[in-house]
């Protein structure tokens, strides 16, 4: 059965769908279910449409409050293209400030995608498939923002080009630039890949439903997807290729950014392990952050069948397995250093565990590693609010170390004179409040448009839990595969 | 609620994984592409990838980019080798300028020449701590690096070395994301963080990187090493100030150097008074080279700490022009 689906209508795709004679124009394990049954699995497809079909007064007010922020980033934003980086507090000495320390942010939470997915697929971990959808989500959304930070801190950001045009792969920046777009569109295909049976599942569902630009953007997208066996077979190898190629580039990008700072002669940043411990922070605060917009999402959205506590205590053990990452990390980093304790150095480990930097530095080690740990592994906090609170220590600690390696690197100084102090202006803060606030207005808006759950993945696993001897708990690792799961 | 389910659920998916042969399929799907596949892909994605090599230089040509490198030819000397460019700073006769009761005469002179914006001093005068709390000043141009980290890491160019030893920018490529000035170990990097607070006669010199004139906002300046004034035989500003004549400038591929009063054999005069160059382990190979010192020679006592600080000169500035500090 040939059908060409360009051209047609909604209501044709959708009476199609209602028919449901053969299994070939459904849309995976979904299809072929009357209305009426509410089993799991259409309980599954109307979570997975609720966010797109309904919009409450909060939506919009929420949305509204976010285009203010930006729109006053942009405002501030304006009046640096206008007066130049004269506006901000950095200067000569300390160079880089609260742009760049956003940037390695945004590129350390983009790391949330590829943990989860990748390599939870990889490793066929099957608790993974309600949240997949959303970390892949962040990845995208965090290298876009983190990128645009890169473009504000330009002192010429109209010869944005020249990287291009004159770009030399000597250079650390362009590293950079070539990892993170590489790593943007894999982050787009690998999202975009299993998004293919929802775009068509949504297509098929909502047609007549909401606007008819919609049901044409999802059946553009859907690249006339009908579930066929040829292809569930190329969306499997796309899959595979995807997720086993992100992994390397996900490591790529953030030991590159790393070496933004190594590939200089500054004391502090001069550093063997910054690129793996770059790659940690990035990781940490990536499942961080997919705690945190899972938690809010699950509650704004109602999705506490598919996210369940155990979703959170399991990525809060990663999150604890990290923080003892992190923790040797520092004792690595800081005791080679530290026990020679070099010229500058020693400026260096006052500035940070002493005097004007001693703050940031113990809140982040206390508060954002040692914490955040105690918080998980304690049975007593050990549930969904106790990881929450962890996720947000650990996302504002690793801002805040972020923050110190790029100030304190910076403010060593390298000749005989006074150490330079910087303090972030109106300007810098109101352009990250932008950033932050883009992040979440798209997040928001992906959240209505797209299916925010992997519904096709999900239905697998409840079809297979079905057969499984304890119901209600995950397969565990060693548990066969169910059929269909390999390619994925 | 997964064990709760209607029996005609379960059946109903039992049935539809019976009627479709699409999980037989998918469980395939990981395994759907053979070495063959994989290595036509990988050929095709080489294939797509060849024209990323030949953009740089199309999108170039069309933009009408030139390539900046010294305008200029290189200096020769009279047989036709290229000349090695080099700074060799006595610190024995530095006082700072004390002496003069003015502030050090070669970062003036400098601000003069190049239009320099405040607060940039592209050589600085920095007064470093000796043994035993005396001080001894320690005039800093750009060292010109032959392993410059500044030019290792510029992500297009806009920095470079040039044949005679020199490191310029092109401020009309740079693109201000100041990982050069991260990189230099001298602290010899200055940017232009608003408008340059410079005279407006200034804005009528033609450019050239080797007189970065005008500046430009949001790109990097720096120490020239005057390459364009030593080519038709004048000494740079910093060389012609100096009141103690302090200062050398000349070509080690001719061996020669001059403070403007009298010439030196570079090499002999290097070795004999055991000449150092600024942080020599991290292996820079700077161009700048020192002979230990406190002022002696121009009779200043090493515990007279402190120079008068640096001015520009420019009462007259840019419409809007404000300054900054470091």
């Amino acid at each position: 059965m040939a059908l060409d689906r360009t051209g047609k209508g909604g209501e044709d795709v959708e009476s199609l769908g209602r028919a449901g004679g053969s299994p070939l124009e459904g849309t995976g394990p979904l299809e072929g279910r009357g209305p009426a049954a509410e089993g799991p699995l259409s309980r599954l497809e109307r979570a997975a449409l609720a966010p797109v079909t309904g919009t409450s007064r909060w939506y919009y007010l929420w949305v509204a409050f976010l285009l203010m922020v930006i729109a006053w980033g942009v405002y501030a934003y304006s009046r640096q293209l206008q007066d130049g980086l004269i506006v901000t507090g950095m200067r000569d000495r300390i160079s880089w400030g609260l742009y760049i320390t956003t940037f390695v942010f945004f590129i350390g939470i983009s790391h949330a995608g590829t943990l989860i997915s990748a390599i939870l697929r990889v490793s066929q971990a099957r608790w993974r498939t309600p949240i997949t959808r959303m970390a892949e989500f962040i990845t995208v959304v965090a290298l876009a923002c983190g990128a645009l930070f890169v473009i504000i801190d330009l002192g010429r950001p109209d010869r944005v080009l020249n990287v291009v045009v004159y770009g030399r792969w000597q250079s650390p920046i362009i590293w950079d630039v070539l990892a993170i777009t590489t790593y943007l569109t894999a982050s787009i295909a690998y999202l975009f890949l299993p998004m293919i049976p929802d775009l068509a599942l949504f297509r098929d569902r909502l047609a007549g439903r909401v606007s008819r630009w919609r049901i044409s953007l999802y059946d553009l997208l859907s690249v006339r997807w009908r579930g066929t066996p040829s292809q569930w077979r190329s969306m499997g190898a796309a899959i595979t290729t995807a997720m086993i190629l992100i992994i390397p580039i996900a490591v790529s990008v953030h030991t590159v950014v790393s070496w933004i700072f190594a590939m200089t002669l500054r004391v502090p940043w001069n550093s063997t392990i910054f690129g793996a411990f770059f790659v940690a922070g990035a990781i940490f605060s990536g499942v961080a952050t997919l705690i945190i917009v899972m938690a809010i999402l699950r509650k704004v959205y109602h999705l506490e069948e598919y996210i369940t506590e155990k979703h959170f205590v399991y990525l809060g053990y990663l999150l604890a397995a990290f923080t003892l990452i992190m923790l040797y990390g520092n004792i690595s980093e800081f005791l080679t250093a530290g026990y020679k304790l070099e010229e500058g150095e020693e400026f260096h480990f006052r500035q940070l565990f002493l005097e004007s930097y001693a703050g940031f530095y113990w809140f982040y080690a206390l508060g954002g590693l040692v914490l955040p740990g105690v918080l998980i592994l304690m049975p007593w906090t050990r549930n969904i609010w106790g990881v929450v609170a962890a996720a947000v220590l650990v996302d504002l600690a690793m801002w805040v170390e972020r923050y110190f390696i790029v100030i304190t690197g910076l403010r060593v100084p390298l000749m005989p004179y006074e150490p330079a102090s910087y303090s972030p202006t109106w300007v810098e803060w109101s352009v990250m409040a932008a950033g932050f606030a883009l992040f979440a207005l798209l997040i928001t808006l992906f959240v209505k448009v797209f299916p925010i759950i992997a519904v096709w993945e999900v239905a697998e696993d409840l079809e297979s839990a079905e057969f499984a001897p304890a119901a209600g708990r995950l397969p565990s690792g060693a548990a066969p595969e169910p059929a269909g799961g390999a390619g994925r | 609620m997964k064990g709760r389910h209607p029996n005609e659920d379960t059946k109903r998916s039992r049935d539809m994984t019976e009627e479709r042969p699409v999980p037989e399929g998918r469980e395939l799907a990981g395994h759907g592409i053979g070495r063959r596949g994989v290595l036509r892909l990988l050929g095709l994605g080489a294939i797509g990838a060849a024209p990323l090599a030949v953009m740089p230089p199309i999108l170039r040509t069309a933009l009408g980019g030139k390539e900046v490198r010294s305008p200029e030819k290189a200096a020769r000397t009279k047989d036709g080798r290229i000349r090695q460019w080099t700074m060799i700073i006595d610190l024995r006769y530095c006082d700072g300028c004390q002496s003069q009761e003015a502030p050090p005469r070669c970062t003036a002179a400098c601000i003069e020449g190049h239009f320099a914006p405040e607060p940039m001093e592209w050589i600085e005068v920095f007064e470093g701590e000796l043994p035993g709390g005396g001080t001894q000043f320690i005039p800093t141009p750009c060292q010109q690096c032959q392993n410059p980290p500044c030019v290792n890491v510029c992500p297009v160019a806009a920095t470079f070395s040039t044949p005679e030893g020199t490191v310029l920018i092109d401020q009309n490529r740079c693109i201000g994301c100041r990982i050069c000035m991260a990189a230099c170990p001298y602290d010899r990097r200055f940017f232009n963080w608003g408008k340059a607070p410079i005279p407006p006669e200034s804005l009528l010199i033609d450019y050239s990187a080797e007189h970065q004139v005008p500046a430009k906002r949001g790109t990097v300046m720096k120490c020239d090493f005057c390459p364009d004034m030593a080519r038709t035989g004048t000494l740079p500003y910093c060389v012609q100030a100096c009141p103690q004549d302090a200062i050398y400038y000349g070509d080690l591929e001719e061996d020669i150097a001059t403070n403007g009063k009298g010439l030196v054999a570079a090499s002999r005069f290097l070795t004999e008074n055991q000449a150092y160059r600024l942080k020599e382990d991290f292996g820079t190979k700077p161009r700048v080279y020192y002979i230990a010192g406190h002022g002696e020679a121009a009779g200043r006592d090493p515990y007279t700490k402190d120079r008068l600080p640096t001015t520009w000169p420019w009462t007259e500035r840019v419409k809007g022009a404000k300054t900054w500090s470091r």
